[in-house]
């Protein structure tokens, strides 16, 4: 299926008119209680926006995740890398990682409380339990992939491991292992906020707890518009990159 | 057992032990974690005594629920896009990005539409699951030899003869992987639902015997529902591998 970049930009707008257009309806039909119209919802994020409260938080937010994401992809590149060299580590340890994606990790959550007490440390712990596995999965395929020859010429010329990973396997797999980082960025990124709802005095997603505890449907219509266009937005930046990566090797 | 398993197996056990002898000793502290053994002691009289089988009942089946309705949907969607392709390019860029949204931000959302109680739970588990079982039998859709839609044309197969005789046996595999991450995912939606707002169900006990300190009702039940899901997710892999490989795809 080929798709020029320009009809990609068409679905998307389309896809978000008629999204809007849903959200409108949905207003009609539900009312002020439960939800705000788009404009109201737009309304208030500018103000949100302008006001004071909200930046700490998003500061905040934004340090927990950047710190989770860098650990996360830091962890996943290694044990991806492991993985995806050795076949008896990969024959070994493939089968629990599989496991343990499927584990609602929310479960885990009074565990890492427990262990890193309430804070920034529990926050990226969260992110990071949830990041660290796809980026794993998705380098160790890539690295598994790469052609032999490669991997021959390296050790004829005495590489180090680390330079190995530099040199040759990040290069040579980098289409596969970016595709793993998106998949990575967004798990993170739910993680993270996951992990301020339940125990946390700042950022974004005890905003909006808080807000649920409160029924301040502004905020949470806000923060939901917000957190959505966010993770979009990123996504698609994320997914363009990678299609160009893909059509370059 | 393959070498590759028993390494595993006592890779895992090295682990647990450790754990045990760590909070034996006392590095870790009772009030953190209690040893493995007790966990599993915990468990077992937890369910002989059955004072939470409601709450484990009642998320298991609205776990099935929202899983049933997923597949159901999901596959019908599927059906229906693979035929309708403007559609189905519109959609393209929304099921790329799905993931990355954070669907539990809407919950509050759906508690307000639907009231406290199992509906939104359901909701959730659901709206994570679906689009994880359209993308793959969309692709299984598109893996179909044009030959065997030929043969069923020959035949003058009607649409939903074709559907039943060749389309469906054909995606089979296809259908699986999507059941094994819609089941998946249906469990985290429920469960993480019920973490951040519910009155009942085995998410809200956690989090409640989390907030009473009452390790020997969390720990067991974190246990379960971690046996569980990895449980499922081994038996339905198995299951798939079988299939792929009866088909040569693997």
């Amino acid at each position: 299926m080929k798709t020029s970049s320009l009809d990609r930009l068409r679905n998307g707008l389309v896809l978000l008119l008629v999204l809007t257009g849903l959200w409108q309806v949905l207003y009609w039909c539900v009312g002020d209680v439960a939800l705000r119209s788009p404009l109201e919802t737009f309304g208030y994020t500018a103000y949100l926006l302008g006001s004071a409260r909200f930046w700490p938080n998003l500061v905040e937010t934004a340090q927990a995740f950047g710190l989770a994401l860098v650990i996360s992809v830091v962890m996943g590149l290694a044990i991806g890398f492991t993985l995806g060299l050795s076949r008896i580590a990969n024959a070994v340890f493939e089968p629990v990682l599989v496991s343990s994606y499927a584990i609602p990790k929310i479960t885990l959550y009074p565990i890492l409380l427990l262990m890193f007490g309430l804070g920034m440390s529990a926050k990226v712990a969260f992110g990071v339990i949830h990041g660290v596995i796809p980026i794993a999965l998705f380098t160790t395929d890539a690295v598994r992939h790469i052609r032999p020859v490669f991997l021959k010429t390296g050790r004829t010329m005495g590489l180090s491991p680390l330079e190995m990973a530099w040199r040759i396997l990040l290069p040579a797999a980098m289409p596969e292992i970016f595709a793993g980082l998106r998949v990575g960025f967004s798990l993170t990124l739910i993680g993270t906020l996951l992990g301020e709802m339940f125990a946390s005095q700042r950022g974004i997603g005890y905003l909006l707890m808080n807000a649920i505890g409160l029924h301040n449907v502004d905020l949470i219509m806000s923060l939901t518009f917000m957190l959505t266009l966010f993770a979009g937005a990123a996504s698609v930046i994320l997914l363009a990159i990678n299609r160009r990566m893909q059509q370059r090797t | 057992m393959k070498p590759a398993a028993i390494w595993r197996t006592a890779f895992l056990g090295a682990l647990v032990a450790l754990l045990e002898v760590l909070c034996l000793t006392g590095r870790i502290d009772k009030l953190t974690m209690q040893p493995p053994h007790q966990i599993i002691i915990d468990l077992l009289r937890m369910l002989s005594a059955g004072t939470l089988n409601l709450a484990i009942l009642k998320t298991l089946a609205n776990s099935f629920l929202a899983f049933g309705l997923a597949m159901v949907t999901g596959t019908a969607a599927a059906l229906v896009l693979h035929r309708l392709r403007a559609v189905r390019d519109a959609l393209d860029p929304l099921f790329a990005t799905y993931y990355a949204i954070p669907v539990f931000a809407f919950y509050p959302l759906l508690i307000i539409l639907f009231g406290l109680g199992d509906t939104p739970e359901i909701f959730i588990g659901f709206m994570l699951a679906v689009v994880a079982v359209i993308v793959s039998v969309l692709s299984g859709i598109d893996r179909i030899p044009r030959v065997l839609l030929k043969t069923a044309r020959v035949h003058q197969l009607s649409t939903w003869e074709t559907a039943r005789r060749v389309t469906l046996p054909c995606i089979a595999p296809y259908i699986l992987t999507g059941a094994k991450l819609a089941l998946a995912y249906a469990l985290i939606g429920v469960i993480g639902a019920e973490f951040i707002m519910s009155s009942s169900g085995m998410g809200y006990e956690i989090s409640f015997a989390y907030m009473n300190f009452d390790n020997a009702t969390m720990y067991p039940l974190i246990l379960l529902i971690v046996l569980a899901s990895v449980g499922i997710n081994m038996v339905l892999g198995r299951w798939e591998r079988l299939l792929m490989v009866r088909r040569g795809l693997a």
